[in-house]
């Protein structure tokens, strides 16, 4: 046993955190909540470049994986560094396709996503009405039925109008009916259920790191701000608030590296429960903690604050992955 | 990053299970807080250790089996899954062992971790003083210096295992002129039952027990039972609490065996519709597995030669908290049939334990301070 990143994995995220760092995701962010996609589709290429997007895709279709434990790493810088766009959806359809093995579809969709890092968005049966980005996405994959012999995927020719999530730069779209139908049958359904497995580990990661992200800028911030000729860092009150924050996202953290390697529907829950719940939490604490200047939209902090609450829900309610933890938890195996 | 375990780890997990099948009593040991259970589980000490299962991971020379710590974790887990009794020899296994192990000689080694592995002699711990607690650095209680070593007076509180053990260990106050409070302090173990010792049991929450004060009027210790330098008794006993918080205290294996035990008493008796209850099974479940690998890479960084420092605070907090939040599942999931203290399952009995856990080994309080100014760097203040 050893449950820790390997050097080559820690050199890997310490690139992607330089790249990230030096790219201004916050203002890529910004410019994609008003619609112009540009800077944020220049920082996926970049992204892609690095890697991300081929650790989903196989050989065969130019990437390098499937790699999860790789993935679930970059999710978390993703998260950290407030990139916006479909990532999951991308990762998952991704998946998606790959399972599918069908030669033609694959060529035709993966390549550009393992290396040009082109958005996909998807829609799969009980994940709500909406599509996430679906207006910046070259292909939205959806999935109508679940049911071995009712399913099918089709890239679907449109979608309703955007609606802005609570989260403006989550961007909500009805997925349109119709278009190319591109699979049928039992292999789509087992395809969209590997895939809902990934999109759920990658939120995981994804929250993760927007919870780690809150949790740094607010320690910065109270250890600047005074009052009562004090850093508001040194009170207990809040110190203690800070230090339950760490606590749920560093239990949060190992779930989440532990599901990756296992894959098991009940581990990949447990984590989306986890790492959800703490980067909502670390969310509520940063915002008490920035006091006002918090509850602006100005102040990028709110880039990760509004993510962490869809992010919690996406892909898995915490309602839903409870349950599945004990669908998942026999007696052998807590 | 892997989970798996080797060859051998799985050999030894398989030697354990046997064993722990084999001798594992079929019927729950009397309470160890009482004189009976205190007894029968001292016995149960020296059924380990004829096999050597009660120190795995000491030396062999002292008992052990010399395991790493991969496999003490597989042993912890065996050990929980057998549903074997409680360790009324933890406080001498987990505080004063590895305090020896680092700050001992040999000849003190020699001399008591055999006996302490055994059960022979039962250890309690001697730290906090009635005006002393969080405070620790605080404590009055003195050792002043007579031919051959040193006599002990004062009075030591919250004792836990006190009322029935042989032994106990503590920092006493030695030089009361020294420039600051935790410096002149000295680490002492001493016989509970020589001359100028008393012990006065307290009555834990559901009235048994589990601790007690000692009264100490010049209660006399040879210089062989001094750890370390005099005066150095502070630096001492911290490394020494950090064991305690650190990996050793509470095992992963405690926890998965509890929540399994958690989630079986659910598919027994819950109301499939009550999804609030299930929502709570489910992390337990969650927690449990959170604190396991939690702790797997706790250990995969030890075994790299980390040393486990203030991130063993963020551990102590988790399960202090889990363990309660477990046990009130439980007893919600029971109902009023759970209410008499050795109702179901001990379930009840669990439950008081665990009110105990964020006040004992340093309050959680304390260990949210060092974690908000160790681990995130923010500044001191007034406490």
């Amino acid at each position: 046993m050893r449950f820790l990143p390997t050097d080559e994995q820690l050199a890997f995220v310490r690139s992607l955190d330089a790249l990230l760092a030096a790219a201004d995701a916050p203002a890529a962010a910004r410019a994609w909540a008003g619609g112009d996609h540009a800077p944020g589709r220049e920082l996926w290429s970049r992204i892609a470049g690095a890697g991300v997007f081929a650790l989903a895709v196989p050989e065969a279709y130019e990437g390098v994986g499937p790699l999860p434990v790789e993935l679930a790493l970059a999710f978390v810088e993703l998260g950290r560094h407030a990139v916006p766009g479909p990532l999951v959806e991308t990762v998952a359809g991704a998946v998606l396709v790959a399972a599918l093995d069908e030669p033609v579809l694959g060529k035709r969709l993966l390549p550009g996503v393992a290396s040009g890092g082109l958005p996909v968005s998807l829609h799969v049966p009980g994940a709500g009405p909406y599509a996430l980005d679906a207006d910046a996405a070259d292909h939205l994959l959806v999935v109508d039925d679940d049911r071995d012999e009712g399913a099918v995927l089709r890239l679907a020719a449109g979608h309703g109008p955007v609606r802005a999530s609570g989260d403006p730069v989550r961007r909500l779209a009805v997925p349109g009916a119709g278009g190319e139908v591109v699979a049928a049958g039992p292999a789509v359904a087992a395809a969209a259920r590997r895939a809902a497995c990934w999109a759920r580990l990658a939120t995981a990661a994804q929250a993760l790191g927007v919870g780690l992200a809150l949790l740094a800028r607010t320690v910065e911030y109270v250890g600047q701000r005074t009052q009562f000729g004090a850093p508001i860092g040194s009170f207990q009150a809040v110190k203690h608030r800070l230090a339950d924050t760490l606590i749920a996202l560093e239990f949060a953290r190992p779930l989440v590296h532990g599901a990756a390697l296992t894959l098991a529907a009940a581990d990949v829950a447990a984590a989306k429960t986890a790492a959800g719940e703490a980067a909502y939490a670390a969310a509520r604490t940063a915002l008490q903690l920035h006091g006002a200047v918090g509850y602006t939209d100005e102040l990028d902090l709110s880039l990760w604050l509004r993510k962490a609450r869809p992010l919690r829900d996406a892909w898995g309610t915490p309602a839903q992955c409870r349950a599945a933890v004990l669908e998942g938890s026999s007696a052998a195996d807590a | 990053m892997d989970l798996t375990h080797t060859a051998d780890e799985d050999a030894f997990r398989a030697e354990a299970r046997a064993w722990l099948r084999a001798h594992v009593p079929g019927v729950p040991l009397p309470s160890l807080e009482t004189r009976e259970g205190f007894a029968e589980h001292r016995r149960w000490e020296a059924r380990l250790a004829a096999d050597r299962w009660s120190v795995v991971s000491w030396p062999e020379r002292y008992g052990g089996r010399g395991a790493d710590i991969f496999r003490w974790l597989v042993f912890e887990e065996e050990y929980y899954a057998a549903g074997a009794p409680g360790r009324v020899s933890q406080n001498g296994i987990h505080l004063l062992a590895p305090t020896l192990f680092d700050h001992g000689t040999e000849e003190q080694r020699a001399r008591i971790l055999p006996p302490m592995a055994s059960g022979e002699v039962v250890w309690a711990q001697a730290w906090s003083e009635p005006e002393a607690g969080s405070d620790l650095a605080s404590l009055r209680s003195r050792a002043v210096r007579t031919a051959g070593g040193w006599l002990l007076s004062g009075q030591k509180t919250w004792s836990s295992r006190a009322a029935f053990a042989d032994r106990a260990f503590g920092i006493f106050r030695t030089d009361p002129d020294a420039d600051r409070p935790h410096r002149g302090l000295t680490y002492l173990m001493f016989d509970l039952r020589a001359p100028g010792v008393t012990v006065r049991p307290i009555r834990r929450l559901d009235g048994k027990p589990a601790f007690a004060e000692l009264f100490l009027d010049e209660v006399f210790v040879p210089d062989e039972d001094v750890i370390g330098e005099p005066g150095q008794g502070w630096r001492i006993a911290m490394s020494t609490t950090g064991n305690e918080r650190g990996l050793m205290l509470r095992s992963p294996g405690r926890y998965l065996a509890a929540a399994r035990r958690l989630v079986e008493l659910w598919r027994a008796r819950a109301d499939p519709s009550d999804t609030a209850l299930r929502d709570r099974v489910a992390d337990a479940v969650i927690g449990a597995r959170a604190y396991r690998l939690f702790t797997c890479a706790a250990a995969s960084r030890f075994a790299a030669g980390s040393e486990i420092g203030a991130e063993s605070s963020l551990n102590k907090v988790f399960w202090s908290e889990y363990d309660i939040a477990l046990h009130e599942t439980a007893l919600d999931l029971i109902g009023p049939e759970g209410e008499p203290a050795d109702g179901p399952g001990e379930w009840a009995e669990g439950f008081v334990f665990a009110l105990a856990g964020p006040i004992y080994a340093g309050t959680n309080e304390i260990q949210r301070d060092i974690i908000a100014e160790r681990l995130l760097g923010l500044p001191k203040g007034r406490r």
